[in-house]
């Protein structure tokens, strides 16, 4: 039990996905006394783990920090809109063809960025995602039809929907008749966020992973033993891509439509923030930090004063008013400071993230039952937070 | 000739603003070795300084009018600066100062909030991952913005410069050709200012013996501290003179774009690309990436540039300047401008 | 190693999803589509739930929090509570006082930060989880167009609250969707015959435009009627969105030869371009024996605010002014001036009067259906709500009602008071072809979900 929450072991793996399946197949459940059991926001959990997944392919195993990541997520998304405006509503080719141009646009960023390490990679994945973000907001204009998003329209080409599309149809994604929406959709974004995971883990695993593992610790060391460590970084940079493309394609089935904000630096931002938030270098860190920030951002925010006076109406009138009054600081339009105190907090305390603090947990439950393992084992389990 | 002339003038002004931003972010990096997402903050914790200043000042006697009314059906309250009843038309002219006023409290209260960051805060970070830095100072910077929002709002807050400040200087006319050449007098103040700030940060380090030990220390800290020297002391202090670097620059920038709780998110981007692209660890190239920035960014939106550009089907060049520049510097220099070797790689 | 796993991934995926599939087909978040004709059929309950999805965070938090206070105040009227506001002078109304068809009306609220993808996300959480049967809010065409579209697939009913682009209710217009506020095209229109009486026809204009939707709908009328009375557009320069110091783009129109600047830019591109402008002396200049002028053709009370002093004696549009005598318009600021101290503005207008027109089709209708809502809004006349009779086009559902052209204000005798009314435009002189070629839309049919 202890390593699931750690850095993959090679025997948990499979227990680790079993059990992971099982989770996110229960949200409708277990979601449902925060409040988050709503199509909608389970969607984009599934969503953003696999965006931070794929982020963390990058970031935790080769310590490289790219921060232009949103850039593929609004390349795969313009490009499964577009798919589905030529094509028609069916996601499997969106997905497949936002995963491949997201993938070519990493190829060709990261062929260039990777040119540099440290705080000079990140500038430059950066400046790329911002000049993406600042021409599809203006200049870009006839392809991503800028501020307002790219949609599909009733008069688009749809070159297989045509027959079986009526006039007036909703313009929903679909698989066989069965839409793209509510909990189909969310089951559809489900399982492909735990085969992600599933390839993930496999990555982390594999020889490859290793490798980049081996950037991470000595890139200079493995320069002088003769590796040319330039491909390795760059295909984990173009897997990574490719992960983001798939989330962006993901947003547009369950949503069609794509918006320049998405590749805002903000939005690069997030995911580095889910990532650490969760636990740089662990494979279900960055899911958790991914919900977490979600959930703020959706449940905090719907907070208002008369929500809270119904949650606090058991208190007395004097005492409910001053409770209800200190509270509405951290919600509704402050759920930003509650976000903010939360980084604060967890960095502060549980360097590591979440992962780190249910890991201690953990180690304290099984501490207190007597179930001790030896200190040796502990030791390599620990996660140790990426650079 | 006079449409370059401006534009040059632009991006001076510019390139200032980017370089006194980028100069404190630039000290926390090559003296502590930490990525401060929370400096763009620090730029709008000053301005808000004078905001506050002027707010303080302007304080306000309420009557409620005996005759009138508002729309509303209450009684039309009639304000009059406390300063005005008090002082008179002297009273007025403190007011009307008060943005410049307002460095006499951003240098102390700078200072503090510098000071208490980094030894509160920022200091139990030194050794860990930038990750974690970075999550720390992000953290703090949306609190300290949500702080500034929850007593002023969202919306913009307007300043004025001194009115003796307001008007444009009309350069032409000194050359006999009036109105080529007019340049509002404040943005030159301020081109003023930074110069100031820029040369005597540099003096400081330069030729005393503080700025000595401390810049032996961004060499080789370690060392510093072996020969018996207390260079955390010294640290804090710089991390202070870095904040108080950011917020009176915010305070002087508050008559030119009217302060509001998100402003430091949008320099810290960019003041981010300035630092890198200088070369981390090195003020010279903060300062000097800052005015090319600048400058370049000025000359780029310049209407000819861009007519010329379309004509080969290049738009909006002017958007996307200052990204393209970065990358490029960064590629041909692989430590931008005047990097260090070593530091953040 | 990795055949293994996929082969025990795929088993776990089916047993997983079979064994809770069925429990959550059993369990009661799941979502289906009921019996009821149509989404969050209220019939059942006691109550109806309102979707009030704000701006709560961003650079237009404040407009936000200003529409909610109107939301608010609509909904205790509604309810039968407080003063009554508009529904004293609101003509004809079918509300009673007493909720909507009976039922009380309750809300939920939610942050756009101005993205469309969080404020879809934030209507989505509306519709799914909370019941919402309307959505309304928001203050910016991009975000309106972008949930008025998810409304009309989920088929919910959408009162766009501040958006001022001509696509809103043109190409972009839907069945399920309303707008009360007025758009580029209106102000251009209205705006165009009071700077010929001040201005004249001679002119040569500079324009300088948010490099967005919006800008560039804005720059087209305000050129389309400016050329049509003999100015002479010299230049559009388009500006990056949220450009905070404008100066490159200000010290070109200096010696332009152009006598007036037009500034399409809301929000804080407004401010910073308007307070820059006028620190670059343009305001004293004196070109081709003119005075030089600078225009801003959409003003928002709020943010002139943040331009101080700048704004005094521009010329510009609006929606609604607390400072307009009619009785509704009076009605309106007395009782939000009295529940918060000061008066409302132009979103917290046109977002208080949409729950209304909401509320009212409902109870005539006899439906929360929004299909029934559909039949009753479309070509709905009504008077007392401020701005004059007032016409819901049944073509593209947008409001024909007076638009304001305003003057920042010399002496403003209070921090509210900044702008003067000039000139009431009647709704027949900003009319227009719904069919014209700038708003050829399809409005499709209503959807009930």
């Amino acid at each position: 039990m202890l390593t699931l929450f750690t850095k993959s072991s090679e025997k948990s793996d499979l227990l680790l996905l079993a059990l992971f399946a099982i989770v996110v197949f229960a949200m409708p459940i277990w979601l449902a006394p925060f409040g988050a059991a709503y199509p909608d926001l389970m969607q984009r959990f599934a969503i953003f783990g696999i965006f931070a997944t794929g982020f963390n392919i990058l970031f935790g195993l080769t310590g490289y920090l790219s921060f232009g990541h949103a850039a593929f997520l609004g390349v795969g998304s313009y490009t499964a809109v577009w798919t589905f405006k030529l094509l028609g509503m069916n996601p499997i080719p969106a997905i497949i063809s936002a995963v491949v141009v997201a993938g070519l646009f990493a190829l060709v960023i990261g062929f260039i960025s990777l040119r540099r390490s440290g705080i000079y990679f990140s500038i430059l994945t950066l400046a790329f995602a911002q000049m993406c973000y600042n021409l599809a907001y203006s200049v870009l204009t006839p392809i991503t039809n800028g501020e307002t998003g790219l949609r599909v329209l009733q008069d688009d080409i749809r070159l297989f929907d045509a027959p079986t599309v009526g006039e007036g149809a909703p313009l929903i994604s679909h698989i066989g008749g069965i839409e793209m929406q509510g909990m189909p959709g969310f089951y559809f974004c489900a399982v492909l966020l735990i085969v992600m995971v599933g390839v993930a883990m496999r990555i982390f695993r594999s020889p490859f992973g290793m490798m980049l593992k081996a950037v991470k610790t000595n890139q200079t060391r493995l320069n002088y033993t003769g590796v040319n460590t330039r491909p390795y970084t760059l295909a984990a940079f173009v897997i990574s891509g490719m992960y983001a493309g798939l989330a962006g394609s993901l947003m547009c089935v369950i949503d069609p439509l794509a918006g320049a904000e998405r590749m805002q630096w903000t939005a690069s931002g997030e995911v580095v923030l889910m990532t650490i938030l969760g636990g740089v270098g662990t494979i279900i860190g960055p899911i958790i930090g991914a919900a977490l920030i979600k959930y703020f951002e959706n449940i905090f925010s719907a907070f208002n004063d008369q929500t809270l006076d119904g949650i606090f109406s058991f208190l007395p009138e004097p005492l409910k008013e001053g409770v209800v009054n200190v509270t509405s600081l951290f919600v509704g339009d402050g759920w930003n400071l509650s976000l903010g105190i939360l980084f604060v907090l967890i960095v502060v305390f549980l360097p590591g993230g979440v992962t780190e603090g249910l890991n201690r947990t953990g180690k304290f439950i099984l501490r207190r039952f007597g179930i001790g393992r030896d200190p040796e084992n502990e030791e390599k389990t620990s996660p140790a937070p990426g650079e | 000739m006079d449409a370059i002339l401006l534009q040059v003038l632009n991006g001076l002004d510019k390139g200032a603003a980017y370089a006194l931003i980028a100069l404190g972010l630039t000290l926390i990096f090559g003296t502590l070795g930490v990525v401060n997402f929370a400096h763009g903050a620090l730029f709008m914790l000053g301005a808000f300084c004078a905001v506050t200043i002027n707010k303080v000042l302007s304080l306000q006697k309420v009557v409620l009018s005996q005759t009138e009314t508002t729309a509303w059906g209450t009684p039309l309250e009639i304000r009059t600066p406390f300063a005005q009843e008090w002082f008179g038309d002297f009273g007025l002219t403190i007011i009307d100062y008060s943005v410049p006023l307002s460095i006499l409290l951003a240098i102390p209260f700078m200072l503090i909030v510098g000071v208490v960051m980094e030894r509160g805060l920022i200091r139990y970070f030194y050794k860990r991952p930038h990750a974690e830095q970075i999550l720390v100072t992000f953290g703090l910077a949306i609190v300290l913005q949500e702080i500034i929002k929850a007593f002023f709002g969202a919306n913009p807050i307007q300043q004025n410069a001194p009115e003796l400040l307001q008007g444009a200087i009309d350069f032409g006319a000194m050359f006999g050709d009036p109105g080529a050449l007019v340049y509002p007098l404040w943005r030159m103040v301020y081109l003023g200012f930074s110069v100031v700030v820029i040369l005597s940060v540099f003096a400081f380090l330069q030729f005393t013996t503080f700025g000595m030990v401390v810049r032996a220390g961004m060499a080789d800290r370690e060392t510093v501290g072996l020969l018996g020297i207390d260079i955390d002391r010294r640290f804090t202090i710089v991390f202070g003179i870095a904040a108080v670097v950011a917020g009176t620059a915010g305070v002087m920038y508050t008559p030119i774009l009217p302060p509001d709780y998100h402003m430091g998110m949008e320099f810290l981007v960019l003041s981010f690309v300035v630092v890198v692209v200088g070369g981390m660890g090195s003020l010279g190239g903060a300062v000097s990436a800052g005015f090319l920035l600048g400058i370049l960014q000025s000359f780029a939106s310049m209407t000819e540039i861009r007519d010329l550009l379309a004509k080969v089907g290049i738009v909006g060049l002017d958007q996307i300047i200052i990204y393209l520049i970065a990358i490029v510097i960064l590629l041909v220099r692989p430590r931008g401008l005047m990097g260090r070797k070593g530091v953040m790689e | 190693m990795g055949d293994f796993i996929s082969k025990v991934n795929r088993r776990t995926l089916l047993k997983g999803s079979a064994a809770l599939g069925a429990a959550a087909f059993a369990s009661p978040y799941f979502f289906t589509k009921s019996a009821s004709a149509y989404v969050n059929d209220p019939s059942n309950k006691s109550s109806v739930i309102l979707g009030f999805n704000v701006p709560q965070t961003g650079a237009y938090a404040d407009e936000g929090a200003d529409e909610l206070r109107a939301y608010q105040l609509a909904v205790e009227h509604l309810n039968g509570e407080g003063d009554g506001g508009m529904m004293n002078t609101f003509k004809p109304m079918a509300l009673k006082g007493n909720g909507v068809l009976g039922k009380k009306v309750e809300f939920t609220t939610g942050d756009t930060q101005t993205k469309s993808d969080a404020a879809r996300a934030s209507a989505k959480r509306m519709i799914e989880k909370d019941g919402a049967i309307m959505i309304t809010g928001g203050s910016s065409s991009g975000v309106a167009i972008a949930v008025q579209s998810l409304c009309q697939e989920a088929g919910v009913i959408f009162m766009a609250g501040l958006t001022h682009s001509n696509d809103t209710t043109g190409k972009d217009r839907r069945r399920n969707g309303f707008r009360h506020f007025f758009n580029t095209e209106m102000t251009g229109a209205g705006l165009a015959p009071v700077l010929k009486s001040n201005y004249g026809t001679e002119r040569k204009a500079y324009h300088l435009t948010a490099d967005y939707t919006w800008g560039w709908s804005q720059e087209g009328s305000i050129k389309k009627y400016t050329e049509a009375m003999g100015w002479e557009t010299v230049n559009a320069v388009r500006t990056p969105l949220g450009a905070g110091d404008f100066s490159q783009y200000i010290t070109p129109v200096l010696n332009s030869g152009a006598d007036v600047l037009v500034l399409n830019h809301y929000g804080k591109d407004m401010v910073n371009s308007l307070t820059q402008a006028v620190q670059f002396g343009l305001r004293d200049k004196m070109v081709n024996g003119k005075q030089f002028e600078v225009i801003v053709p959409l003003y928002s009370r709020l943010m002139a605010q943040g331009a101080g002093d700048a704004v005094k004696g521009i010329f510009g549009s609006t929606g609604w002014h607390w400072s307009l005598q009619d009785e509704g318009s009076k009605a309106f600021v007395k009782s939000f001036g009295a529940k918060y101290g000061f008066p409302p503005s132009q979103a917290a207008h046109t977002c208080y009067v949409q729950t209304l027109l909401y509320a009212d089709a409902a109870e005539r209708a006899g439906t929360f259906n929004p299909c029934g809502i559909v039949d009753a809004l479309e070509g709905f006349e009504f008077d007392g709500m401020g701005n004059g009779p007032t016409l819901y086009r049944a073509d593209d559902h947008q409001c024909f009602k007076t638009v304001l052209v305003v003057k920042g204000k010399e002496n403003p005798s209070s921090q509210f008071d900044l702008l003067e009314v000039v000139e009431e435009v009647p709704a027949e002189k900003v009319i227009y072809d719904p069919n014209g070629d700038e708003f050829k839309g399809d409005l499709g049919a209503c959807n009930a979900g």
